[in-house]
């Protein structure tokens, strides 16, 4: 699979405190990388640097240190037209479909905007079928989500016009910033099903997520990040039925199933229990990488 | 019974009309029973649980009545109803992190909530400090500002508040939904911790998360659009729903320790009822694959097994 997205050890340090006095490391030496047709899941607690990293690679926030390479090229350089060409192949859906909307216009503006800044010669007609053909990727339809307001949509819907509109260009990644998070129950498995299929069509995905039962249920690869580092990343069936590291299996522990109790597992060590940080990632099988795995720890 | 309902009805005022979020509900919470009140956004699960507590301005109380251990609420009565709030009924609001008042010091704010009911604090102070301890929060608490606590920390501190009065319902809304993996899990605990000290006797736990409920709850009440949809014990609920929209509800959930390689789960098609003026029977009729000419007319909400409640035409024959 060939690499779309590369993260090479890239970390971000925000200034904090009065006058930027202090320092936050909010992400710390991350390396992974997202390839054609492949979804991969960024799971982490809130404050773990899992959107910094979305909005790095959108180039919303500048990278502090290492690099972002896409299709071999470092997106911190791009400038100009080479900027806008990368948005035209890599766009972002983010968490709240209600204020990714100007409730003063209709919701069908981010259409038009799109169209005036990308496809400026392109006859009204064709981009109409362009518009309605990339509806129907989304399961929409034209005529109940044309011409009209956000409010009048419900959020689902808000949400797939977003993923609409970043089909109208001709995406290769698509970063996917905890998108399924305000949705209801009802509606938030035909998002998720909507990435799927974009997946077989090539598309590479991010999926920034806290939800672990979502990201198992749509990702290839799985990146589970801790204050901004990488515990454990690696195929998703991998981390998922064989978690080496301790948060990992604290986190999946954690998670309330829907069939079993939480006391019906053993109670494993509360999350403050492991040692802070530190270590290197190991490959401990193929495709599945863990920082300082708990055997190592136990044997040493 | 701790808690029985019967018929209640609540609209919001809205320019355009009425909005029906509370529609002819009636149902039982069990002494020592946690009942968790799940739905959607917007299903009015909030607004009933809020109704039994306080109603806000927009909120418009049209019928029916509440019975707390026997006596009943005033809750179309503001002022009559400050003689139960927190004494006898306390509600840990949706948004407990930010129901601290920032400008007092946590402890001058809980004196002035008990001055406000007529208690001296030093009656309590012991009480508080043991049940603080109990949540794993220091006393030191009590000096600091809300700025100067955590998230999870205002959270219990707010837990903790709302009970010290030993009320006989304690109604938790969406309190485990900002929070993350392992804290939600510290917090469900807590509340089945709660019941077994006798801080409280019954508990109405409100979430959109099923998966939350199966943990801590007994029962589950599932609403649909103002409507109740169907009532069990959280293991039928999960198990063997009996209503439409509670099977493909927890059909479309996905799990943790499931391989979806090619399988997908299906949503359920369609958005739920607008609210101002919605349509007459069943309302989840027109999302509903065993929706018949029936259904039309509003399913009564019956008894279809010892304990288990449901408001369909198909189950209910």
């Amino acid at each position: 699979m060939s690499d779309l997205l590369r993260l090479d050890r890239c970390s971000k340090v925000y200034r904090v405190g009065a006058f930027g006095s202090g320092t936050l490391k909010a992400v710390r030496d991350v390396t992974f990388d997202v390839g054609a047709g492949e979804v991969v899941s960024l799971i982490g607690e809130s404050g773990s640097g899992k959107s910094t990293i979305g909005r790095m690679i959108l180039r919303l926030s500048p990278v502090t240190e290492g690099a972002i390479t896409f299709r071999g090229e470092d997106v911190a350089r791009l400038r100009g037209h080479a900027l806008k060409e990368y948005y035209r192949h890599v766009q972002g859906v983010f968490q709240d479909p209600f204020s990714s909307y100007n409730p003063v216009y209709k919701a069908d503006r981010v259409f038009k905007l799109l169209k005036d800044e990308y496809f400026p010669e392109l006859a009204a007609s064709d981009w109409r079928t362009r518009v309605e053909s990339s509806l129907d990727a989304v399961t929409l339809d034209p005529s109940q989500v044309l011409h009209k307001y956000p409010h009048q949509l419900s959020g689902g819907q808000l949400q797939r016009l977003l993923v609409a509109r970043a089909l109208l260009l001709d995406i290769d990644l698509l970063v996917a910033d905890e998108i399924i998070s305000m949705l209801d129950a009802s509606t938030r498995i035909d998002v998720l099903n909507l990435l799927g299929e974009l997946k077989g069509r090539g598309l590479g995905i991010l999926f920034i997520t806290h939800d672990l039962s979502l990201g198992n249920y749509i990702s290839n690869r799985t990146v589970i990040l801790r204050r901004g580092q990488v515990v454990e990343m690696g195929q998703t069936a991998k981390v998922f039925d064989n978690p080496q590291h301790a948060y990992t299996r604290a986190l999946i522990a954690s998670v309330p199933h829907l069939h079993r109790k939480w006391s019906d597992f053993q109670n494993g060590r509360s999350e403050d229990d492991f040692a802070e940080d530190g270590g290197e990632l190991l490959e401990i099988e193929p495709d599945h990488f863990v920082r300082r795995p708990e055997r190592m720890e136990r044997a040493a | 019974m701790s808690l029985s309902v019967d018929d209640l009805t609540v609209y919001y005022r809205s320019l355009r009309g009425d909005v029906r979020a509370v529609d002819g509900v009636s149902f039982s919470v069990a002494d020592g029973e946690i009942m968790g009140l799940a739905g959607e956004s917007g299903c009015g699960k909030s607004s009933l649980g809020n109704s039994l507590v306080y109603l806000t301005g927009r909120m418009r109380y049209v019928g029916g009545k509440a019975l707390l251990d026997g006596g009943e609420l005033p809750i179309w009565d503001f002022e009559a109803m400050n003689e139960h709030r927190f004494k006898r009924i306390s509600v840990i609001p949706q948004y407990a992190m930010s129901a601290l008042n920032p400008t007092r010091k946590v402890g001058k704010m809980t004196g002035e909530l008990l001055h406000s009911r007529g208690i001296p604090f030093a009656s309590v102070s012991d009480e508080l400090q043991r049940r603080l301890e109990l949540v794993g929060l220091s006393t030191d608490v009590l000096h600091m500002y809300p700025i100067e606590l955590s998230g999870g920390m205002k959270q219990r501190m707010v837990m903790v508040l709302s009970t010290l009065l030993n009320p006989s319902l304690l109604i938790a809304d969406e309190i485990t939904s900002a929070l993350d993996v392992s804290t939600q899990k510290a917090v469900a605990g807590m509340l089945a911790e709660f019941r077994e000290h006798g801080f409280v006797k019954s508990m109405i736990v409100i979430t959109h998360d099923i998966s939350i409920l199966y943990q801590v709850a007994d029962t589950i009440l599932v609403m649909y659009a103002g409507h109740l949809a169907e009532k069990a014990s959280a293991s039928e609920i999960v198990d063997a729903p009996l209503h439409p929209y509670t099977r493909m509800l927890i059909s479309s959930l996905p799990e943790v320790g499931v391989r979806y390689e090619e399988t997908r789960l299906s949503g359920i098609p369609g958005i739920p009822p607008p609210l101002l003026d919605p349509p007459q029977g069943c309302r989840f009729k027109d999302r509903c694959p065993l929706a018949t000419a029936r259904c039309a007319e509003r399913p009564p909400f019956v008894e279809v097994a010892p304990g288990h409640q449901v408001a369909c035409w198909e189950k209910a024959a």
